[in-house]
């Protein structure tokens, strides 16, 4: 039986992540995704900064992913969750890796095969949270309620809009920005 | 003799370290497990709770444990990867005996016994009992703990027995002694959340201890500012409202400069200082000239930076002070404690809620451990080896006279230079990896090739049970039930997962028969952990750390029992010091007077540059289990030198370049990291690798007065490029380095 729970939502708070990896190797666990992470930890230049940064799919409402795939192999559900490639449909032509703008899906060479993170839906669809944000010790990744979000962070605001120039892109994964904060501008309209 | 049976080269082929990966295609059984167990992580002392999932006397997986008030299913690389320490192919499954030119060839439980206690025998017997020394280590369970403090001491009867938290806790113990008369954190970490100010004084917390930064960044979300004192910004040190980059070895300067700004702007409670402390006019006086240039001079801190830390630390409603490793590994280990105790006593901020103080202890069981244990002056309950009633109370638990109950003994590090000497000629070591994690490495390899006789437990064959004569196949974590004590002073069920694999023995059982053999086996009856367990409440009752009321039933169903508990109806002690009444003997807090000095080594024209040490979230302690699992080797694969681009520049290093390090105890090469995030007069290598590539070939063996932990955190190097760019960081075999 599908117990997704709707009420629950995914938070990334990118500047608490502290680059230690656990969201990666718990992720790779995961016996269908054969010891790949589906989420991403990256110095963003160490030279000068220990900062880190994380992405995870972030589940876009009008996913462009699946609106390139000539194959037809990205789906999303009724909860909102943009699914991983289908393997028997995947002609891994690499256009949806081009196409979106959080740069999240990867070809994964081997298996000739797109691969991205399908929101553990094994775990969620139980009733689990991710494994990422289950195990994420700093809170960069959280998932469950507003309510529970606002209560723990109320100096922080969950933003789900995001402009790439002309373009809006409304996610069901929320960016956590200061108080207030309702869009988060990834590159101005000139 | 004890020097290496076969090269470096044939027993890494045979006994690893060799990479676990887990297999891609996924591991039988995790569908459908026999077990899912909830426990304990087996490395930090944070001990956070997860649950092992078993299938055919195999941990196959880990599941998050949610409900566990600490972690709520939060866990760090080393937590998630943990599983991968079992069923792997490096584990001891049998008793190895040395078989020179050979290595080590398989001998049988019986014979291998029969050489270990006919050896101390004949080493006591020609050289006196205390020629034959025991080191142990606090990943050990107290169960374990207990049993090691008490086989040494009653078994053995040898006052030689200490343990690998010489490296750890003991400055922060020694200083909360003095201080409160007891040595515990006085706060469970739930009292951060609502502090004002939080003040991580030489603490790596998000890679050595990373669930604990969620509480931490509990106290921002609130509202709270954090201070973090450190040479180098570290993960957290990023997220730090004031940053403080302290000269290594130079803590207490600032610690007094901070005192002294708190005394001029009157951020003192004098209510409290008036009636719980003593000695307040001795600290004040200690720090009367440390004023904000002199800081600045001596830490390298900029003044207004100092300034601003005493701004938001005197005058704040509630605070939290943590500290670790940073301030506690010098040879001013204690004064450095002290210091930070004198902030937290001025400003009366403690014993209540969101006021609290803390070290953070670093291993496993380091709390418990030194409590119960295998600390060379140290007696159950946190009792004192050399005071006559707790020797008599102890003794009379052990069923033997006091007479016979053993003195203190020397310190780990003291010990091996006993060795040295030739005054220590046999060994036993359980849990315990020296020639990785002590300093002076070169000293440490020469003592071990003079023993006579050296026997070691363990389930890997790390680098220092290599140079040993006989090896007994023993126990890992998941194998044997316990309690470890975490470093909130939480008393917590570490459950039996599966069987020790093939001919290997558990710990304890190797113990008990060593016992027996010995001839003392009528004081070691035990059927289960849980009779150890009852005799260390019964051994602890009425110590400070007493365990007396803690029962395992009791910490199943509350998830943990934060001792004090003295008796069986008592709900434990989350929180110390809210009746005010300290464990000195006048029952008052103690202000220390702690005037600055320089540590044991300052660089020179010979060796200009500071050298630091510390670790990696991906790697823990000596490695000994990290080494041994693929991906937590391969997200940082080899030590790197952190060094600044400016002080690069001036010695012309490039980026990856290998640069030779060179101390006063020897060299070692690594490659060069060019970061903007470390000290422009210190560099830093991270200590988990052995042989060539590993810094604690270059670290001092000064130790401080009253811990004797080694300075790990201060020496003096200087630096050569070799103008060789070392190969990817791919190709890179540090972490099985002969």
């Amino acid at each position: 039986m599908n117990t997704f729970r709707l009420d629950q939502e995914f938070f990334l708070d990118p500047q608490r992540c502290i680059g230690c990896h656990a969201c990666e190797m718990a992720c790779a666990e995961c016996e269908t995704n054969g010891q790949l992470p589906m989420i991403h930890v990256d110095y963003v230049e160490r030279y000068s900064t220990p900062q880190t940064a994380v992405q995870v799919c972030m589940h876009c409402e009008d996913p462009v992913c699946a609106r390139v795939c000539p194959a037809v192999a990205i789906e999303k559900d009724e909860f909102g969750v943009v699914h991983s490639a289908k393997t028997d449909r995947c002609i891994a032509c690499s256009n949806c890796v081009n196409a979106c703008p959080f740069g999240v899906p990867r070809k994964i060479e081997p298996m000739d095969l797109m691969m991205k993170c399908n929101l553990c839906y094994d775990r969620t669809s139980a009733g689990k949270r991710p494994m990422c944000a289950t195990v994420c010790p700093s809170g960069a990744l959280f998932y469950g309620t507003r309510e529970e979000m606002s209560r723990m962070r109320p100096n922080s605001s969950p933003v789900n809009t995001f402009r790439f120039g002309k373009q809006t892109v409304k996610t069901r994964v929320n960016i956590m920005m200061p108080l207030g904060a309702t869009v988060l501008v990834v590159d101005a309209d000139e | 003799m004890a020097t290496l049976p076969a090269t470096a080269e044939t027993l890494i082929a045979r006994f690893g370290p060799t990479l676990n990966f887990p297999r891609p295609e996924g591991i039988p059984g995790r569908d459908t497990p026999d077990a899912v167990v909830k426990t304990h992580c087996c490395f930090c002392g944070m001990q956070c709770g997860i649950k092992l999932v078993v299938k055919n006397n195999r941990v196959v997986g880990f599941e998050p444990w949610e409900e566990f008030p600490f972690n709520g299913g939060r866990l760090c690389p080393k937590g998630v990867q943990r599983y991968l320490q079992n069923d792997h192919p490096d584990r001891l499954m049998h008793p190895l005996e040395r078989a020179p030119g050979r290595g080590f060839a398989p001998v049988g439980w019986d014979p291998a016994m029969e050489r270990v206690v006919s050896e101390i025998r004949r080493i006591q017997s020609a050289h006196g009992r205390d020629a034959f020394a025991m080191l142990s280590g606090v990943s050990l369970t107290n169960e374990k703990s207990y049993l090691v403090g008490k086989f040494a001491r009653v078994a053995l009867r040898t006052r030689n027995l200490d343990y690998n938290g010489r490296l750890c806790m003991v400055s922060a113990g020694a200083g909360n002694k003095k201080a409160f008369g007891l040595d515990r954190a006085s706060n469970n970490f739930s009292d951060l959340a609502r502090a004002e100010v939080v003040m991580v004084c030489g603490a790596n917390v998000s890679e050595t201890f990373p669930t604990l930064t969620h509480w931490i960044w509990q106290a921002r979300d609130n509202g709270g500012r954090l201070i973090v004192v450190d040479p180098r910004l570290t993960p957290i040190a990023r997220t730090a409202d004031l940053h403080l980059p302290v000269r290594p070895g130079r803590d207490s300067a600032l610690y007094g400069a901070i005192l002294h700004q708190l005394i001029k702007h009157d951020w003192l409670d004098h209510d409290f200082i008036a009636n719980h402390t003593t000695d307040f006019d001795q600290a004040c006086e200690a720090v009367a000239d440390y004023d904000l240039a002199w800081a600045e001079r001596v830490t390298g801190i900029p003044q207004a930076k100092v300034l601003q830390a005493a701004e938001m630390w005197g005058p704040a409603r509630t605070s939290f002070l943590l500290h670790a490793r940073g301030i506690e590994h010098q040879s001013k280990g204690v004064e450095n404690v002290l210091s930070c105790i004198n902030l937290v006593l001025a400003t009366g901020r403690i014993g209540r809620p969101y006021c609290g103080y803390a070290t953070i202890t670093g291993q496993g069981n380091g709390q418990g451990g030194r409590e119960h244990g295998h600390k060379c002056d140290q007696l159950p309950g946190n009792r004192d080896i050399e005071n006559l009633e707790h020797r008599r109370y102890i003794s009379q638990v052990w069923g033997i006279g006091e007479g016979d109950l053993p003195g203190k003994g020397l310190t780990a590090y003291e010990l091996m230079e006993a060795i040295h000497r030739g005054e220590i000629r046999g060994l036993l070591s359980i849990c315990f990896n020296p020639l990785v994690s002590l300093p002076n490495s070169a000293m440490i390899r020469e003592a071990l090739d003079k023993l006579e006789f050296y026997v070691a437990i363990d389930f890997f064959l790390n680098e220092t049970a290599r140079h040993a004569d006989i090896v007994l196949a023993g126990s890992l974590h998941e194998e044997e039930d316990g309690t470890v004590t975490t470093a909130e002073g939480r008393v917590t069920r570490i459950r039996k997962a599966i069987n020790p694999p093939g001919d290997a023995r558990t710990d304890t059982s190797i113990l008990l028969e060593l016992a027996d053999r010995l001839g003392a086996g009528r004081h070691f009856r035990y059927q289960t952990s849980e009779d150890i367990f009852n005799e260390l409440r019964v051994a602890s009752r009425g110590g400070t750390a007493d365990y007396f009321g803690i029962t395992y039933q009791k910490i199943e169903e509350n998830m943990g029992v934060f001792w004090p508990c003295p008796e069986e109806g008592h709900p434990g002690t989350p929180r110390l010091w809210e009746d005010r009444k300290f464990k000195t003997p006048d029952g008052r807090a103690h202000f220390h007077g702690v005037a600055y000095r320089e540590p044991e080594e300052v660089t020179s024209d010979e060796y200009p540059v500071i050298l630091t040490t510390g670790r990696v979230v991906s790697q823990y302690l000596s490695g000994s289990q990290t080494r041994r699992i693929g991906k937590l080797v391969r997200q940082y694969p080899e030590p790197l030198l952190e060094i600044h681009p400016a002080l690069a520049s001036r010695l012309g290093i490039r980026e990856r370049e290998l640069v030779r390090v060179t101390t006063r105890r020897g060299a070692a090469e690594f490659p060069a990291q060019l970061v903007e995030t470390i000290r422009e007069d210190t560099v830093f290598v991270p200590y988990h690798w052995p042989g060539k590539k590993s810094v604690n070939q270059l670290t001092s063996g000064h130790l401080d007065p009253i811990s004797k932990i080694p300075e790990f955190k201060v020496c003096a190097c200087r630096l050569e490029p070799t103008g060789q760019t070392a190969p990817s960081p791919e190709e890179s075999r540090a972490w099985a380095s002969p």
